[in-house]
């Protein structure tokens, strides 16, 4: 296909303004797909991704409209996978920017739209929904032109779901963005902007041609990586896989390699011809690190070389799921795993339990610390437990967090900041109603307990999003939970020092609670080094028999023995005392986010 | 008939005049024209399994229901019948225990009596639905004294809802003011689905952690007015233990009869069903009634014997249980003070008696799979 016949897209929006439902739209419009094949939404493939209303992996269609081949490049919607949209974003030449007539721009819907044009990507705004009783097509359609600087007029007013106006949007796509500029004749090169994992093919690439061209059966190269492979198979989506021989400058596709591992092509690489290769990757290649950190264990111990497999698995598809072993005193075998941020964790969590049928126990999700030892080394701490006692200073992730909120919401999401050590960065009225907030914030006040805030202190009206930004030193320390003066290492914090004293008196109350009373009186108590803050007792029972036991009841006396006794298999042994498994939820709940 | 091995024999009379909201036993309410038809059956039933018994049986004991609310005259054809034994307890309710019935026990060859006070406070005794009042208690008990019974069983309740501490106090002067030779106090068990832990389920959980104090002020008070712990819930002085129901703690093979009763012989356990038609019907025909059957495996009777060797005072050989023991939690047991070793035996401390379930749930080695049934 000559390159002023092709169109290279994306739609960006904030979550359920309508992406899928709009794709769905494009491939029934253009006659990609008949009805009846038309399942609803079809990009979103995964059982998960649909039930959440989200899109995790991007996929690329290909569909024909009036002599165009248009590619439409799904990108994942969330902050979490800011960095897999930019490369999906770096594939197109324009993006749809798409917004809900009723709720007008979100925070996502910034974010997105600031990428799309620091990728310097043409914006087409469309206003999806104008069928809603509470749509306002006008009004939004200025704030959209405002913030690209459009003209009112050329924003498009649309219905996804009725379908009214979509072929005008495929009009505005040949029209308005520009076709692929490359060089078909240069040494082949091509962006990989998502992979996927096929447990039969291995690894697929999905890619951009910018130069040359590729074919069927060359030997190709991973410039970043290094990674050499043949092109086992060449397509395009359309939307189910269709092989073609060759894949030319402009177009999107896919490549079937053979690996067998994801984390050998990593998004962002650039593939090139083995023999004749370009000598420049394209650029824009990062790697990308994980931000949010949890313990995942087991339930039930037993269970842990499914675990394993399973994170095994998912790391086929997921190249930026991180995990490495380790071991609790007080949780057994399990992974300390790393995560994009708090979405990924959740989904991920989601995924092990769902699809490999696993009953995990996830500890409170932390960030990564940069400690700098008192002689001088760095250290990168992942987990509270791995935090040295001592140390010269630390420092945090820190990121810019954008909050859009009706305007009386201002001071609510002002004081949430404030109390989370955030720093005014500055304001901005998007419209008469509503406000843009820009707050530096370390990542780790986010990490605990932010969302449910920001929802309950705006009624739901906020949206935020955020960018990890760097690292500042803090003034942290390492809260220890110890029972009967056993430390339980999954309980550890790092805390700053003015919330450690109510971080730890919550938790120390929170245990008396929940563990049952012993045979024994059990001290529970918060410490800094061994400078005890908080301290409870749960007070050792005094009776546990059973009251009566004659001939007639001996069986069954004794099957409440069992059941005793299996009871306790179920418990956690710390040092002496013995927690079920729910204490230990119920506590790691009150530390996460429940959302 | 008697050429087995077995020195225990449990009879059951299943008959009642009224239910008591809290009971959970095989009972049955009224139905006199059955008394006789039934001791015909229990009579059947023991022709049919007595060769079980040695010549020479230890311990009889007679429980319901209200053995003594039975048809005076079938109580004492079945009394005759039973083997002579060096103990024959029969359980009565103070209600039915006249001059007339306490002489009839005495001549049937009844040598203890285990009494159904349960309180001395007329508005708990009301709450139990008990026939009697804290008199007719009383008149029950000297009854019994006077028919010539010197081996008399008080069966306390505590932890009914509204019992203060004060009430039990005054409860159990009331009872060692009688000088029973045995006293067997039993915190009240709201059994699931019965009508009491309907009516009074709510009230129960709010007193649940009280009676933790009720307890140790039942073990104190008896202690110190002379009696021996024995057992976790029985106490007795002069030596007086409720030989069968040792038995049972001892881990012995018993037999019982009539319906609900359970045996336990060799490796085997079984319980007779409790409708009472089939029973009658089955041992009619001369056959033995209809039964769940239970088989036991060593190691379960192994750990029977764990479980019920640890409610009683003595210690425990070790060497019989050591199979069902987990030796690190016996360990840590005494390192808490809960557990003493002494002599071969293994015994609870006075603590340990008192948390003497959760002493024993971690004793337990891990039960094999296959043991389960």
């Amino acid at each position: 296909m000559k390159l002023d016949r092709i169109r290279n897209f994306s739609i960006v929006a904030h979550i359920d303004h309508g992406k899928s439902t709009l794709a769905d739209r494009i491939l029934e419009v253009t006659e990609t797909l008949s009805e009846r094949e038309m399942r609803e939404q079809v990009l979103d493939s995964m059982e998960l991704e649909r039930e959440r209303g989200i899109t995790i992996k991007a996929q690329a269609v290909r569909v024909a409209w009036k002599g165009h081949q248009l590619n439409l490049i799904d990108t994942p919607g969330h902050v979490d996978f800011t960095y897999e949209v930019s490369r999906a974003l770096q594939a197109c030449e324009g993006a749809l920017l798409l917004v809900d007539a009723a709720q007008g721009i979100q925070a996502q819907t910034l974010a997105n739209a600031y990428l799309a044009l620091e990728n310097n990507l043409e914006i087409v705004p469309v206003v999806n929904k104008i069928d809603l009783p509470q749509a306002n097509p006008g009004a939004v359609a200025a704030e959209v032109a405002e913030l690209v600087g459009e003209d009112p007029e050329r924003v498009l007013r649309i219905s996804a779901k009725t379908g009214e106006s979509v072929a005008e949007v495929l009009d505005a796509v040949v029209e308005r963005i520009a076709p692929p500029e490359g060089d078909p004749e240069a040494p082949p090169r091509a962006l990989v902007f998502d992979s996927s994992y096929d447990q039969y093919r291995g690894v697929v690439a999905f890619v951009r041609v910018v130069d040359g061209r590729f074919g069927t059966r060359d030997d190709l190269r991973a410039m970043a990586a290094g990674t050499r492979f043949e092109a086992e198979e060449l397509g395009f989506f359309s939307p189910v896989r269709t092989p073609t021989d060759t894949l030319e400058a402009g177009e999107v596709g896919y490549v079937v390699t053979g690996l067998k591992d994801v984390s050998r092509l990593r998004v962002g690489d650039t593939l090139t011809s083995a023999r004749q290769g370009a000598s420049q990757p394209l650029p824009g290649y990062k790697d990308v690190k994980p931000t949010v950190f949890a313990g995942l264990y087991p339930t039930d111990s037993d269970d842990y070389p499914e675990l394993r497999d399973a994170l095994e698995k998912l790391k086929l598809n997921d190249a930026s799921l991180f995990y490495e072993p380790e071991t609790s005193q007080a949780l057994g075998f399990g992974f300390r795993c790393g995560f994009l941020g708090l979405l990924h964790m959740e989904i991920v969590r989601e995924r092990l339990e769902r699809e490999f049928d696993l009953d995990l126990l996830v500890t409170a999700p932390n960030v990564a610390y940069r400690v700098y030892t008192q002689g001088g080394e760095k250290v990168e701490v992942h987990s509270p437990a791995d935090m040295p006692r001592e140390f010269e200073r630390v420092e945090e992730p820190y990121i810019r967090a954008t909050t859009i909120v009706p305007k009386e919401y201002v001071g609510s999401v002002m004081e949430l900041n404030n109390e989370r050590r955030g720093r005014f960065d500055h304001m901005e009225y998007l419209s008469e109603e509503r406000v843009m907030l820009s707050y530096d914030l370390p990542l780790a006040e986010i990490v605990y307990d932010y969302y449910d805030q920001l929802k309950s202190r705006t009624k739901g009206y906020a949206s935020f999003d955020y960018d990890v930004v760097g690292f500042e030193e803090g003034s942290l320390v390492r809260v220890d939970i110890l029972l009967a003066g056993d430390p339980v290492d999954a309980l550890s914090l790092i805390v700053h020092r003015d919330g450690a004293y109510a971080r730890g008196r919550a938790l120390v109350e929170r245990l008396r609670e929940e563990i049952p009373r012993q045979m024994f009186d059990v001290p529970v108590q918060a410490a800094i080094g061994s400078r005890v803050i908080a301290r409870e007792t749960i007070k050792a029972r005094r009776k546990d028999v059973l009251a009566k036991c004659y001939g007639g009841d001996v069986t069954r006396k004794r099957k409440l023995l069992e059941r005793q006794k299996k009871g306790k298999k179920r418990m956690k042994q710390v040092g002496s005392v013995e927690v079920p498994q729910e204490a230990f939820l119920a506590v790691l709940n009150l530390d996460g986010d429940k959302r | 008939m008697s050429t087995g091995g077995v020195r225990h024999l449990y009879v059951h009379l299943p008959f009642c005049s009224s239910r008591c909201g809290y009971c959970d036993f095989v009972t049955l309410v009224g139905r006199r024209e059955d008394h006789g038809r039934y001791v015909d059956a229990l009579l059947a039933e023991l022709e049919l399994e007595g060769p079980r018994l040695t010549s020479e049986v230890e311990t009889v004991f007679v429980g319901g229901g209200t053995p003594t609310f039975t048809e005076p005259g079938e109580l004492r054809r079945l009394l005759a019948a039973l083997p002579a034994a060096e103990e024959v307890s029969v359980e009565a309710n103070p209600e039915t225990v006249t001059p007339e019935l306490a002489a009839l026990l005495r001549a049937g060859g009844v040598t203890r009596v285990s009494l159904g006070a349960q309180s001395f406070d007329e508005r708990l005794l009301g709450v139990l639905d008990r026939r009697a009042g804290p008199d007719g208690v009383r008149r029950a008990f000297y009854h019994l004294r006077d028919a010539g019974f010197d081996n008399i069983s008080l069966d306390l309740i505590y932890g009914i809802p509204g019992q203060e501490p004060s009430g039990l106090r005054r409860d159990l002067d009331e009872a060692l003011a009688l000088g029973p030779e045995h006293l067997s106090c039993y915190e009240l068990e709201a059994k699931p689905g019965t009508r009491f832990t309907h009516a009074h389920g709510e009230e129960l959980a709010r007193q649940a952690e009280s009676m933790e104090g009720y307890f140790e002020l039942v073990v104190a008070t008896l202690i110190d007015a002379g009696y021996r712990w024995y057992e976790t819930a029985n106490f007795c002085r002069d030596g007086r233990r409720a030989r069968h129901n040792l038995a049972y703690w001892l881990g012995r093979d018993y037999l019982g009869v009539g319906i609900g009763a359970v045996s336990t012989v060799g490796g085997l356990r079984w319980r007779n069903l409790p409708a009472l038609p089939r029973y009658l019907s089955a041992l009619a025909r001369g056959e033995a009634p209809p039964r769940e059957l239970e088989p036991l495996p060593a190691l379960t009777r192994i750990q029977e014997r764990l479980m019920l060797g640890l409610r009683l005072d003595d210690p425990l050989p070790f060497a019989e249980v050591e199979e069902a023991v987990d030796p690190a939690a016996l360990g840590r047991l005494e390192g808490l003070g809960l557990v003493e070793r002494r002599a071969g035996g293994l015994l609870l401390t006075r603590r340990g008696r008192f948390l003497g379930g959760g002493v024993t749930a971690e004793l337990l080695a891990e039960i094999p799979a296959n043991n389960y049934n």
